[in-house]
């Protein structure tokens, strides 16, 4: 794998300047997927959202790469389109030049109004990345509840009252979804782990057919934290396991951090504005659940990364 | 030489398809037009086209792929009916807006609800304002080269605008009809290659397509997608002109088709297959002496405006046929453009309009003889027999009946 300090020195994919908020775990990422492709072109495409309106507005635009936004719910179908003109074209001598294709969308535009598209382009086998952002809410048109938000989230649709804790329920487990596609390669990233995520992508460029990868993007404005605290909040999701980073490569189940104490979930919750209200005492059984909850889901991991056949 | 084939409206344009050997193709079923894309999927599997065939799982989806791959510089086609259109209404503002020259077949289909598989035109209207040209075809002959020449208008550089050529549901889809097909080579050389100016898929131009507008640029980019549009009229004649030339065919190769009105006193104007019907009811009338005519629209996106008032300049009464209800407007959709087209023309004529043929509701020649005598009355009386009528209802569900 190249060295990040070689990799510094290659021409960027998506540029400065943009207009992410500051402390936005989304453009570091990013820039470092990109790199991943190598000496490939590159054609990205961005669901409505954060990532999209903030690197494109007109007359502007933050991408070096070919860049196409359609709308909010089908960035996996544009992309089958551009990947599947990819293979026409090329089989008829009209492009030459190698291309890799990533389509990305928040949470919003890929576990609700993107599923679809995400489904049907996973299962016919298009050779894409897809990244989903995930920042745990409708962070664009102002922190509404998705089904990636987790239980007790005090969003603008499940804002905190008398009678609400915040969002109610357990959010979905799209990993989980998309590893049922059994496509080539699945996983999970966090922003701090910069190594892993370099892999990861590397990995997802490789395979023929399909990838997917969910990455946990904390949100300043969103979470509401010090803008300074994105990789140690991130960092937290992995210690904590509310955010196991693994990979299923071709049916393999691979953890790829596992801490060495395993952190109360509070830990995570507690430098974010949006989970203060748990810390009252009439909502320590919301707390309760989220670990039972994240306790559950670790271990399930853990035993499927264990018991896979190498 | 040209070839007689005896095929289906749908088989006609998915010749036509075969003939064009698109880039890529997406598809999704949905009846009317379904069998096009099946017939389709059969030339993909015997190797009679390369095309890239994508077989999405919705049309939201095949309207995406499709803007994803013209975008990406591939000659990209799909089809569809009333709710598969309706699912990809989001996507068709998007296409236009992206000046991508998608050419898509629409069979017609009432839109739901109630749920409805049969022809009307309910859908297309639904879309009239997306910014695509549309092309109505009155059967399979012109379906198919309405197809051809589709292609030639859609991606002229200045027009690059999305076009939906449209044929009615089970009528001309379904309906068995002597098709003539012509030879590939010459049909190859008609479409010419095509080479996209700007592409996703260009190394050394890399593109960024659908940037945010705020309003300093959004009406400027909206009023420049409409230079396509108002381009598009002269294009649609050139390439008209240059098909019947090139192949001696006799479709309507212009806006619309003027059947006797030279000296007509009435006149009907009408979309798509029932167009033959009326042709008949003319021809039965003049062979009777009465000065009747018929005005068959074939492009209604861009709408012949100042051509429709030059063709009604001496007729005392017409009759607009609509195959759609446009709720709470006065009349049915072309009605409005209609009357639109007559306003500040002196003198003009009793004008009426008649909604028909709605989820499949048969018309036939009694029908359209029927609107030719409220016509007759209306010039007699001096003002319209009915504003609004309602062709072949069963009694008692409206207050206004005909036929
Ligand atoms: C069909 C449709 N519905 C709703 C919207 C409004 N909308 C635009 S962005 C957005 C939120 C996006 O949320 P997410 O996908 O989580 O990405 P983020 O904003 O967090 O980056 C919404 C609701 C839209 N553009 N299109």
């Amino acid at each position: 794998m190249a060295k990040l300090k070689d990799l510094v020195m290659e021409p960027e994919h998506l540029s400065p300047g943009h207009r992410l908020c500051p402390g936005c775990g989304v453009p570091a990422f990013m820039r470092l997927a990109l790199h991943m492709a190598g000496k490939n072109n590159v054609v990205v495409c961005g669901a409505t959202g954060c990532l999209e309106v903030s690197s494109t507005i007109f007359p502007y635009t933050a991408w070096n790469c070919s860049f196409i936004h359609n709308a909010f719910e089908n960035a996996a179908a544009t992309m089958s389109g551009v990947e599947t003109a990819y293979r026409a074209l090329s089989k008829r001598g009209k492009v030459k030049a190698p291309y890799k294709f990533l389509a990305f969308g928040g949470d919003g535009g890929t576990y609700d109004i993107g599923l679809q598209s995400l489904s049907g382009a996973m299962e016919r086998g298009h050779n894409m990345v897809y990244v989903c952002y995930d920042n745990e809410a409708y962070q664009n048109t102002g922190n509404q509840r998705s089904s990636s938000t987790p239980m007790g989230s005090n969003t603008t649709t499940t804002p905190v009252g008398k009678n609400s804790y915040g969002r109610k329920g357990f959010r979905k487990d799209l990993t989980g979804i998309l590893i049922a596609h059994h496509i080539p390669y699945v996983a999970q990233a966090t922003v701090d782990n910069w190594k892993d995520m370099m892999r990861k992508f590397e990995r997802a460029f490789e395979v023929e057919g399909p990838a997917f990868i969910n990455v946990l993007a904390p949100c300043v404005p969103g979470w509401k934290y010090d803008e300074k605290l994105t990789i140690e909040i991130s960092r937290l999701a992995a210690k904590t396991c509310f955010w196991p980073a693994f990979e299923v490569d071709n049916g393999k189940w691979k953890l790829n951090y596992k801490p060495k104490e395993k952190l109360p979930v509070e830990e995570f919750l507690k430098p974010q504005g949006r989970f203060r209200h748990l810390f009252r005492p009439e909502n320590r059984h919301v707390i309760d659940m989220l670990q039972a909850e994240v306790d559950e889901r670790w271990a399930d991991i853990v035993a499927r990364c264990e018991t896979s056949p190498s | 030489m040209p070839e007689l084939l005896a095929l289906t409206g749908n088989d006609a344009v998915a010749y036509a398809m075969k003939q064009i050997n698109p880039d890529v193709v997406a598809a999704y079923p949905i009846t009317p037009q379904t069998s096009l894309m099946q017939k389709f999927a059969d030339y993909v599997a015997d190797g009679e086209v390369d095309t890239e065939l994508v077989l999405v799982e919705s049309e939201h989806s095949a309207m995406s792929a499709t803007l994803g791959s013209q975008a990406a510089g591939a000659r990209s086609m799909t089809a569809t009916s009333a709710c598969g259109l309706a699912l990809m209404w989001e996507i068709l503002g998007i296409t236009s807006a992206y000046r991508l020259p998608v050419v898509m077949p629409v069979v017609n289909r009432a839109l739901s609800g109630p749920i409805n598989i049969q022809g009307d035109h309910s859908d297309t209207m639904g879309a009239r304002d997306c910014g695509w040209i549309q092309i109505f075809s009155e059967n399979a002959q012109e379906a198919y080269e309405n197809t051809l020449q589709a292609i030639r208008i859609a991606e002229h550089p200045d027009v690059l605008t999305p076009i939906m050529v449209t044929l009615d549901g089970f009528i001309i889809s379904h309906g068995l009809e002597t098709v003539k097909v012509y030879d590939d080579a010459p049909v190859k050389k008609f479409l010419r290659d095509y080479q996209a100016r700007y592409t996703l898929l260009d190394p050394s131009k890399p593109l960024t397509l659908g940037a945010l507008d705020f309003s300093d640029y959004y009406f400027e980019h909206k009023v420049s997608q409409l230079q396509g549009m108002l381009k598009s009229p002269q294009v649609i004649l050139d390439v008209g002109k240059e098909f019947y030339k090139t192949f001696d065919g006799d479709c309507c190769y212009g806006f619309y088709e003027a059947h006797e009105m030279k000296d007509a006193e009435m006149a009907v104007i009408v979309l798509g297959s029932t167009a033959g019907a009326t042709r008949m009811v003319v021809d039965d009338l003049r062979s009777r002496g009465v000065a009747a005519g018929m005005i068959k629209i074939r492009s209604y996106r861009p709408f012949p405006y100042d051509e429709i008032a030059r063709e009604l300049a001496n007729v005392k009464a017409v009759a607009v046929l609509d195959r759609s209800i446009a709720y709470g407007a006065d009349g049915g959709p072309v009605h409005g453009d209609v009357r639109a087209a007559l306003y500040g023309k002196h003198p003009v004529p009793v004008m009426s309009n008649y909604i028909y043929g709605l989820g499949g509701k048969p018309i036939d020649m009694e029908h359209i003889m029927g609107v030719f005598d409220d016509l007759k009355e209306s010039i007699v009386k001096g003002h319209p027999k009915r504003r609004v009528g309602y062709i072949n209802l069963k009694e008692g569900n409206t207050p206004s009946l005909v036929g």
